[in-house]
């Protein structure tokens, strides 16, 4: 099965490409311009509303915060504001670290067995290269607006200057670019190398990974082997914020290929894992400040239960507190 | 039913982390004689009113389930999913990173995969993908999902019956999810049709009706703490008081029961007693409340509140300005995350301040519960004890962080700081084993049964092994903790592994160092051990 879950993913992706380009051949490419980028888009837009409000309306009953550092405590005692954050401060900080620069993440250890004991060894590549990943898919969604916004706004610029910096082959390899494909391809061998992720494996991780890889190297096929009609792809991009979606012209497979998986992107991703982006901030072991017992934590279906009263204790063993000299409510 | 024979060390520590042929889905869950507990029994759940109390075992075919039980379960799974975000969220999010993976001490004792913390959840998450997500309703297999079978439930029982609920996963989860609360939703849904295990549920039975989870009526209370009393005078010399159920005592003291009922835990039980004596504490222990532990946690939310709702409810009954609890694990984690919550607002009592010292604590403001070892470290700190170090110098102490103190309250600096004070040898375990990243004994959450021994041992080798380099690096002899468990299960755990190597609660170690008014001469330990050097003296 574990292999059966990458090669129906591989399937999955084929029969996406194929599609593609029946759109790209056919009449029917006035769809992938013109209705579905709308489609794809509202999908997502609304699926990830109300994914995260179908978290955020279920109640948080009780504050479990998990403590990855001392509890704020005794005053000479130094506690670890970050780590076991005693108030909102200290968890927005906490929060920041873990989605910016993934802390947990950091703490990455392995254990292998040596000389009959288990040796942990520092594990840092998961996290070097999930930071990787996620960063440069950020900085590519983000030079992306390029498309979207007339007159192109300075930053944008100065962000794919930034990106282009080393200045190599033309037109200019951007570093994000090798980084998000170097990042994808490590998670995804790892995924299908290391026999305990093999075997965790659903059909849906393979997929994420499959269809980044494919909006990448559509992406860079584009950029540095089949030029697209750039003038084009503005225009149509211009076209979907306007309101005003023009039809296609001889835009290329490749080009069809790239929209088609970052239609297919858009309108998974608020019905998959992917929403680890949006529920990481509702994480109540993370989220929450360590001050159970500064502050009292309500929780609103905190309902009466069957408690053993003192005197129901008292009536039951009064003679024998009797004996034993223990005072009593009742002689 | 006798308990099946553990192998030796060197036969259990050959582990292979290389996972089966067959997929998880398919690998049938095998009852293997001491890596299971034994049922909880029809007396326990008719004493708590838990539904189908009835004989059975985990290794029958047959489990004498309600007609209805997947409809049970499954109404029960909704709503868990409505009343708790946790819950909702630790369902959806987890994307399969594996960094949790080799971060339980069951996966690094076992190698079974499904010890890992996130295929623990994929055990629940595939039932909920097939009954509460359209893609798991239309695409079942593909999309992860599975029908609520028998074999499901056995499999369900029997991994979240091998998890501890200690957090280490959690604290490596880039999501924070965190296993203990799956883990104990999934064993309160075991407990809608009867299916949890006798270790919890006749400690939960006995500390209902009497007070603590050995069933110990309130006479054998008071002849335990008073024999204990006989103990402390005949080391020391010095007579002490023991206060029960007094109004118009300060302080209510909350320890749990095994610190009065099982060595080594007596002895630190002594150690409070001799502390309070001395810095003449105004306290009481209570029969009604004699339980600090709280066997609710491993059974539900529910549970957790009908148990706990003692230790309030004796706090205003004898008009105690605030509460005090002893070294103990999982309590901690009721009482810190839990308890007023639950049972509170704790109006009726006073903002926590030390008689002694003077110290408000702050950090226990709303819920007006100090933990022994922020109380203890306080008093050290402001000069209030005497303590002479070199009575432990015969021990070579490391410090076993418990996981629910390390991971649910951040108490790392506070035991530490009075180690340091009361003993000369302190070493720490490497850095990967202690604080947050603490391992567990093996036997918490209701594990620490005698049938369930092999699986205790191989979950709590790389504790004990950490133990082993710092015995064999600096000679430690002694392993502190301050948890009422580790000190059961610890003891098991270093004699199959560490042999040589004793365990401690932290409050016996300073009783032992602590100087008393009117003592006398101290010529043994609180365990009646000689004290080092002057075994040799007396014979000179």
């Amino acid at each position: 099965m574990e292999i059966m879950n990458l090669l129906t993913s591989l399937i999955a992706i084929m029969i996406l490409t194929l599609s593609a380009l029946g759109f790209a051949f056919t009449p029917l490419s006035f769809l992938l311009t013109t209705v579905l980028p709308y489609v794809a888009f509202a999908t997502f837009l609304a699926g990830f509303t109300y994914r995260i409000l179908s978290w955020a309306r279920v109640p948080v009953p009780f504050r479990i915060t998990t403590t990855c550092g001392q509890q704020a405590s005794l005053p000479w005692i130094k506690n670890s504001p970050l780590e076991s954050p005693s108030n909102v401060w200290g968890v927005i900080g906490r929060m920041a670290l873990e989605v910016f620069l993934f802390r947990s993440l950091f703490r990455n250890t392995d254990v292998v067995i040596v000389g009959q004991r288990p040796v942990y060894g520092s594990a840092k590549w998961l996290w070097f290269f999930g930071l990787l990943f996620h960063w440069s898919l950020l900085t590519i969604v983000l030079r992306h607006l390029r498309f979207f916004i007339e007159p192109i706004a300075p930053w944008i610029n100065g962000l794919s200057a930034i990106d282009g910096f080393f200045e190599i082959g033309v037109p200019t390899l951007y570093l994000s670019d090798v980084a998000v494909l170097t990042g994808l391809t490590f998670l995804f061998l790892r995924r299908v190398v290391a026999p305990q992720i093999r075997y965790i494996s659903l059909f849906a991780d393979y997929f994420a990974l499959l269809l980044l890889l494919g909006i990448v190297t559509t992406g860079l096929l584009m950029r540095h082997f089949f030029p697209a009609d750039l003038l084009h792809v503005k225009n149509l991009a211009l076209g979907w914020v306007t309101f005003a979606p023009a039809l296609p012209k001889e835009a290329g497979p490749v080009f069809y290929i790239h929209l088609c998986f970052v239609f297919t992107l858009m309108a998974w991703f608020p019905f998959s894992k992917l929403m680890h982006m949006g529920g990481i901030f509702l994480s109540p072991t993370r989220n929450l400040a360590n001050d159970n017992r500064m502050k009292r934590h309500l929780n609103p279906w905190n309902a009466p239960v069957k408690v053993h009263t003192y005197e129901e204790y008292e009536d039951e063993f009064r003679e024998k507190m009797k004996l034993a000299g223990l005072p009593l409510e009742k002689e | 039913m006798a308990s099946a024979k553990t192998p030796k060390p060197d036969e259990l520590i050959a582990i292979r982390y290389a996972p089966p042929e067959t997929p998880w889905m398919e690998t049938p869950t095998v009852f293997r004689p001491g890596t299971w507990s034994y049922s909880g029994t029809a007396k326990s759940l008719t004493t708590l009113g838990l539904p189908n109390p009835r004989a059975w075992q985990p290794s029958d075919e047959d489990w004498k389930l309600p007609e209805n039980w997947q409809e049970i379960i499954l109404e029960g799974f909704r709503e868990r999913l409505e009343k708790h975000r946790s819950f909702r969220l630790f369902m959806d999010i987890c994307v399969r990173c594996g960094a949790c993976a080799d971060k339980c001490h069951f996966y690094i004792g076992t190698g079974d995969p499904k010890n890992m913390p996130v295929l623990r959840a994929e055990l629940l998450r595939s039932v909920y993908r097939r009954y509460f997500t359209e893609s798991g309703k239309r695409f079942g297999k593909l999309a992860g999902a599975r029908d609520l079978t028998i074999d499901v439930l056995k499999e369900w029982f029997y991994y979240f019956y091998q998890c501890t609920e200690c957090r280490r996963c959690s604290v490596f989860c880039p999501y924070g999810i965190d296993q203990a609360e799956i883990t104990m939703m999934g064993r309160e849904l075991l407990n809608l049709v009867g299916c949890n295990i006798n270790w919890v549920t006749e400690p939960a039975a006995n500390c209902f009706r009497t007070g603590n989870h050995l069933g110990i009526q309130p006479g054998g209370v008071k002849d335990m703490l008073e024999f204990m009393a006989e103990d402390i005078e005949d080391r020391t010399g010095v007579k002490v008081d023991v206060p029960l159920n007094k109004k118009g005592a300060d302080i209510l003291f909350v320890t749990p029961s095994g610190d009065y009922f099982a060595d080594p835990g007596t002895y630190t039980c002594m150690g409070y007693m001799m502390l309070f004596h001395e810095i003449g504490l105004n306290y009481t222990f209570s029969t009604y409340a004699s339980e600090g532990g709280n066997f609710g946690l491993f059974t539900s939310h529910e549970m957790i509140k009908r148990l706990n709702a003692k230790i309030y409810a004796e706090a205003k009954r004898l008009g105690v300005k605030w509460i005090l609890g002893g070294e103990c694990g999982h309590m901690w984690r009721v009482l810190h995350q839990y308890m007023e919550t639950m049972n509170g607002p704790a109006d009726f009592l006073e903002e926590p301040v030390s008689p002694i010292t003077g110290t408000r604590f702050e950090n226990a403001r709303s819920t007006k519960m100090v933990h022994i070892a922020e109380f203890t470290a306080d008093l050290i700190r402001n000069g209030k004890l005497k303590l002479d170090p070199s009575r432990n110098d015969a021990y070579r102490v490391t410090f076993h962080d418990s996981c629910n103190p390390a991971r649910a309250m951040g108490l790392f600096e506070e035991p530490r700081y009075i180690i340091q004070h009361a003993c000369n040898h302190f070493h720490e375990m490497a850095e990967d084993t202690i604080r947050e990243k603490t391992l567990c004994c093996g036997g918490g959450a209701g594990l620490g049964n005698d049938e369930n021994m092999e699986m205790r041992m191989r979950g709590g080798m790389p504790r004990a092994m950490a133990v082993k380099q710092v015995k064999e690096k600096h000679g430690v002899n002694r392993l502190a903790c301050i948890c009422a468990i580790d000190r059961a299960t610890l003891t098991s755990l270093m004699d199959y592994w560490v042999p040589g190597v004793t365990v401690t609660g932290v409050h016996e170690l300073l009783a032992n160092a602590l100087i008393m008014k009117g003592e006398k001469e101290r010529t043994t330990d609180l365990r009646g051990e000689p004290l080092e050097g002057k075994a040799a003296d007396e014979t000179l």
